[in-house]
């Protein structure tokens, strides 16, 4: 036997092993490219950079909104060994079965890659959390950030953020999930500006999820960008004292710079701690203020729509003036008949009209603009003053949302032609049927925004500039530009007449508003009793001040108080003065307006109040 | 012209700088295996690669050395060898430092010495000179003396344990088949093998039978499997064989199957029987237990970071996944996968045929020799290192199952550098005096 060819076994063996090797080589490495996404998927990672959102400050640079930093714990469940389940239930205060349930989840997701096991927990909490945190591979904690209200102030105007549903993913390319978004607010309004831009890194991780470097010398990665700061024209102090003022009351107090249209302060009441809406404890107190009957998520400043009651008779005098249907020294009796009124001399000047808030002369000047007499018939007459009218009434702003840099605000109403023949048929209506236009009551609607721009209007004698309370974004020069002036159709030359009225309603024996007097400085104001149906009138007062160089306009409105001049006067007229004067010199009157309870259902508000607290 | 200028003229050349050649890439390997630029130093003793250097330095030296010395002096030193080997595997046993489990290291300075890796060498030249004094290999006594050379040194080393050096002794069973043993013997040895492994792989599954609902454990599967195959071959016979040969496989069948299923039950009879550490090291041999993280962990890694290198490859030392501690024992046993990443398909496919080349040429070497030392000496290298290839390539890839075994000069370890290189130096210095030597 010739054993020399039994070499050809082991030759033929090693050939033929190593055309295996190869063509399992060529599968493993040219044909099959899954090995190639597998490694990705393992050791590489994308990792968003998530920019600061933008501060939002007030007008001397007092932060509204901040950033405080919390902690996520993420989990890596592959590395997770020997879990001490009762040990992490207690440190992180999670029951037990939702501790498996979320690791569950979490190795669903992927074994490889970290996934969010408990969220947003306190810098405090996490400091004594993280010392024991080693005793539990897999997991670690990652700090991000949350949105923090230091002076608790302006719930509504502010807004808050939340996480971006699915809805807004699918629309906007931008979001992912997780990702942040201003809800309601300025951080709803300037989302884009608060934002920033986020960044991109890809790292390449080892087998114990340790960051080794940048993938491919970081080629592809983006930087982040923080979001742009928002310098508004809030005086923390107004906005805080006006919160304190407006205490178990309902209704609004809207303050503006008159010659430039910034927000000074901006009040809804009811309203709310914003830091209620943060983090964890966001959804529980939604629903717990979304249930109150109070509704303190109701934004009152930009979307209760009023009768404005006797403040409507400033724009009225105007109007008629321009018209030439009265003069300054046109005077109508008190005649009850026509329409009630309080007791007080007929007056005998459009000054003391406005100063006695008199109903039978508002009623005269309001039935010579609608009654012009240029046509015969009298419906066909009220029709074309009426329209007239209402031309006017909206160059004072009516009937049109306020340009505000603020989502969802309303615009009031004010009724016109179309609407009168809608509702009694062309030509079904005369003066006598609209006449409770001329005192602010019957179908016109005002927000309280529009209430400010009118005592703006007064203030600057005839025009007004569209209010917003962001005067600068990202740096404090870049003001703000989209700011437009409206000057209403109205000539200068009538406004100094209800100027002076003014004055007379705060500063004159008969005038209805003497608490809205703000001591060094001359207050020009008017005062509105808006009947409601519902219950008690609505008290509304709007001033501003000084006369001659009017550094603030403002609008009071507060629901079923009953005369204005009695707490809508003195609430304005101490903001005014914490605002001109940086102090307050009538404790005695901040007392007594806090501790106003004009609230019907008070015990229910504070029932309310003590389990805000508890929270 | 003497001898030595003669010895010197006749080294061959293509084995040497095939030897240098994969040397040369193991190093690139471990090197960027274990890179780290803040120890960029190629000596630094602290890193895999500063110590693998010196390993290569003292493996140079040593083949070297071996070049000088003369056949005579290295065919009669064969057995002394041997008895040294063995020594140091028993002394291991009492003496040796326990790493991961098995006593299988002596300690010196700061280097680590594994006998089991120079028994490769010992038994080869034992086993050479003892085939190379018979006439034949057909008589029963001279077989069992050469299954004692292979095995002694087997047991010492599965008592260390370890069961990957032992398993590479199978090696020896193809210079035996080589120098006369039975065709059947190793046929009958690898289906003994596969039926081994078969039924300890499948111990643990159970196997629904269709349409019956019965489920059953995976070895009497496996048996059923073979009575069915048993019978389909006795219908082939019955149907295509003619009368009077009949008999003869009947007969086969019957011991045939009979012997599967008694050897099958025996195989899980001893496994449940050994120590429980022994189990184990079964168990991890046959990759079933292998990763505490589950099972075939440590292969779709491999394969990942194989798979993962593409065409090209990823270029030197820019292998993040294997670099990045994704594959366990990443320099020593599956360095393969560095070479996979890094070096994509080119680089894998240049491996192994590198490898080939070198088990191809030595076979070439057994071919040329008048001495018949000096020609199975060669058969018995090329074997190991076919062996070495097969099982750690193997593995890497998820064709074999995970032993853990070296690649010849390509994982970390200076024992088996050294004795690769002692291997080789060895031929090259017993082939370079073929001209002059009759052995």
């Amino acid at each position: 036997m010739n054993l020399d060819n039994r070499k050809f076994v082991l030759i033929g063996s090693v050939i033929f092993i190593c055309a295996v090797f190869i063509l399992r080589l060529f599968w493993l490495q040219v044909v099959d490219t899954s090995w190639t996404a597998r490694a990705a998927d393992i050791s590489e990672r994308k990792i968003t950079v998530f920019p600061s959102r933008g501060l939002i400050l007030d007008r001397h640079g007092a932060l509204l909104v901040a950033n405080t930093p919390v902690y996520d714990i993420m989990v890596v469940p592959r590395e997770v060994k020997d879990l001490d389940t009762l040990g992490l239930s207690q440190l992180l205060n999670v029951p037990m079965d939702e501790v498996r349930a979320r690791l569950l989840k979490a190795s669903d997701y992927s074994v490889w890659k970290p996934s969010e096991f408990e969220r947003q927990i306190t810098a405090d909490q996490y400091a004594s959390i993280a010392v024991h945190l080693y005793k539990y591979p897999g997991f670690y904690g990652q700090s991000r950030t949350l949105r923090t209200y230091p002076p608790h102030l302006g719930a509504h105007m502010l807004g808050y953020v939340s996480e971006v549903n699915a809805r807004k993913v699918e629309q906007d390319p931008y979001y992912k999930p997780g990702d942040v978004i201003g809800v309601t607010g300025l951080e709803r309004y300037y989302e884009k500006e608060l934002r920033g831009k986020r960044g991109v890194k890809y790292v390449v991780v080892d087998v114990h999820n340790n960051v080794q470097g940048p993938y491919k010398g970081g080629q592809f990665d983006t930087t982040a960008y923080a979001g742009e700061n928002l310098y508004t024209s809030i005086d923390a102090k107004v906005q805080a004292l006006g919160e304190r003022l407006m205490k178990n009351k309902k209704g609004s107090i809207v303050a503006l710079d008159p010659k430039t249209g910034e927000v000074i302060a901006l009040v809804s009441s009811p309203n709310f701690d914003p830091e209620l809406l943060v983090g964890r404890v966001r959804n529980t107190n939604y629903r717990m203020l979304q249930q109150d009957s109070l509704n303190p998520l109701f934004d009152r400043a930009l979307q209760a729509q009023y009768p404005p009651g006797s403040i409507f008779k400033l724009a009225q005098a105007a109007i008629a003036l321009q018209e030439g249907v009265i003069t300054e020294h046109t005077g109508f009796p008190c005649n009850h008949a026509l329409v009630g009124c309080h007791n007080h001399p007929s007056a005998t000047t459009i000054e003391d009209g406005i100063k006695f808030s008199c109903n039978p002369y508002f009623y005269q000047v309001f039935k010579h603009e609608i009654e012009q007499g240029k046509s015969q018939n009298r419906f066909t007459d009220a029709s074309l003053g009426l329209d007239e009218w209402q031309h006017y009434m909206k160059s004072f702003g009516f009937g049109t949302p306020p340009a505000l840099d603020l989502p969802a605000v309303k615009g009031g109403s004010i009724p016109g032609v179309a609407y009168y023949d809608r509702l009694y048929g062309d030509g079904g209506w005369a003066f006598s049927t609209i006449y409770s236009l001329s005192i602010g009551q019957g179908e016109v609607l005002v927000v309280p925004v529009q209430m400010a721009d009118l005592a703006a209007i007064f203030a600057n004698r005839g025009y007004y500039y569209d209010p917003h309370v962001v005067r600068a974004i990202g740096s404090p020069d870049s003001l703000n530009t989209h700011v437009k002036k409206h000057i209403t159709l109205v000539d200068d030359k009538w406004f100094p007449m209800v100027v002076e009225g003014m004055r007379r309603v705060v500063n004159e024996p008969g005038g209805t508003a003497h608490r809205g007097q703000v001591p060094g400085f001359t207050v020009c104001g008017k005062t509105g009793t808006a009947q409601n149906p519902h219950g008690k009138d609505h008290a509304v007062f709007i001033a501003f001040a000084p006369m001659d160089d009017p550094k603030i306009a403002i609008a009071v409105y507060v629901e079923n108080s009953g005369f204005g001049g009695t707490w809508a006067a003195p609430i304005a007229s101490l903001c005014m003065e914490q605002f001109l004067t940086d102090t307050i010199t009538r404790p005695a009157m901040v007392k007594e307006m806090e501790d106003a309870n004009l609230i019907a259902t008070e015990n229910q508000y504070k029932k309310f109040v003590s389990k805000r607290r508890k929270q | 012209m003497n001898a030595r200028e003669n010895v010197t003229s006749n080294i061959d050349k293509p084995l040497v700088i095939i030897y240098l050649l994969l040397m040369a890439m193991g190093w690139a390997n471990i090197y960027s295996a274990a890179y780290d630029p803040a120890h960029a130093n190629l000596f630094d003793r602290t890193r895999e690669y500063g110590a693998q250097s010196v390993w290569i330095c003292i493996s140079l030296a040593i083949g070297a050395s071996m070049l000088l010395v003369r056949g005579d002096f290295i065919r009669n030193l064969a057995y002394p060898v041997y008895g040294f080997v063995l020594l140091l595997l028993i002394l291991v046993l009492l003496v040796g430092r326990e790493v991961n489990g098995a006593r299988a290291w002596f300690g010196v300075g700061g280097f680590g010495i594994q006998p089991a890796e120079f028994s490769k060498f010992a038994t080869a030249l034992a086993l050479t000179k003892y085939l190379s004094g018979l006439k034949t290999l057909k008589e029963m006594r001279s077989r069992v003396i050469a299954a004692g050379l292979i095995l002694l040194p087997v047991a010492f080393i599965m008592l260390q344990p370890d069961t990957g050096t032992a398993l590479v002794s199978g090696a020896f069973v193809l210079v035996l088949y080589r120098e006369g043993l039975s065709g059947n013997i190793l046929l009958l040895a690898i289906l003994a093998a596969i039926l081994a492994v078969l039924s300890l792989m499948m111990k643990e599954s159970t196997f629904g039978i269709p349409f019956s609902g019965t489920v059953i454990h995976g070895q009497y599967f496996l048996i059923v499997l073979i009575a069915v195959f048993a019978f389909l071959a006795f219908l082939v016979t019955r149907k295509f064989v003619l009368r009077h040969s009949r008999k003869r496989i009947y007969a086969y069948l019957l011991f045939g199957f009979l012997g599967s299923a008694a050897f099958i039950s025996s195989v899980d009879q001893i496994v449940e029987h050994m120590p429980m550490h022994q189990q184990t090291r079964i168990r991890v041999l046959l990759g079933l237990e292998y990763d505490p993280r589950g099972f075939g962990y440590n292969v779709e890694q491999s394969k990942t970071a194989i798979g993962s290198g593409g065409f090209a490859g990823k270029g030197y030392l820019q292998g993040t996944f294997t670099k990045y501690k994704y594959v366990p024992m990443q320099s020593t046993d599956f360095i393969f996968c560095t070479v996979g990443e890094e070096w994509g398909f080119l680089g894998t496919t240049f491996t192994v045929l590198m490898f080939g080349a070198l088990i191809l040429r030595c076979i070439y070497i057994s071919g040329r020799q008048r001495s018949k030392f000096t020609r199975i000496y060669a058969y018995c290298v090329a074997s190991i290192f076919f062996l070495h290839l097969m099982i750690n390539v193997g593995m890497a890839i998820g064709l074999a199952p995970v032993i853990g075994i070296p690649l010849p000069f390509f994982s970390y370890g200076g024992s088996s550098l050294i004795g690769f290189t002692l291997l080789l130096s060895v031929l090259v210095r017993l082939d370079a005096e073929r001209l002059s030597q009759l052995g």
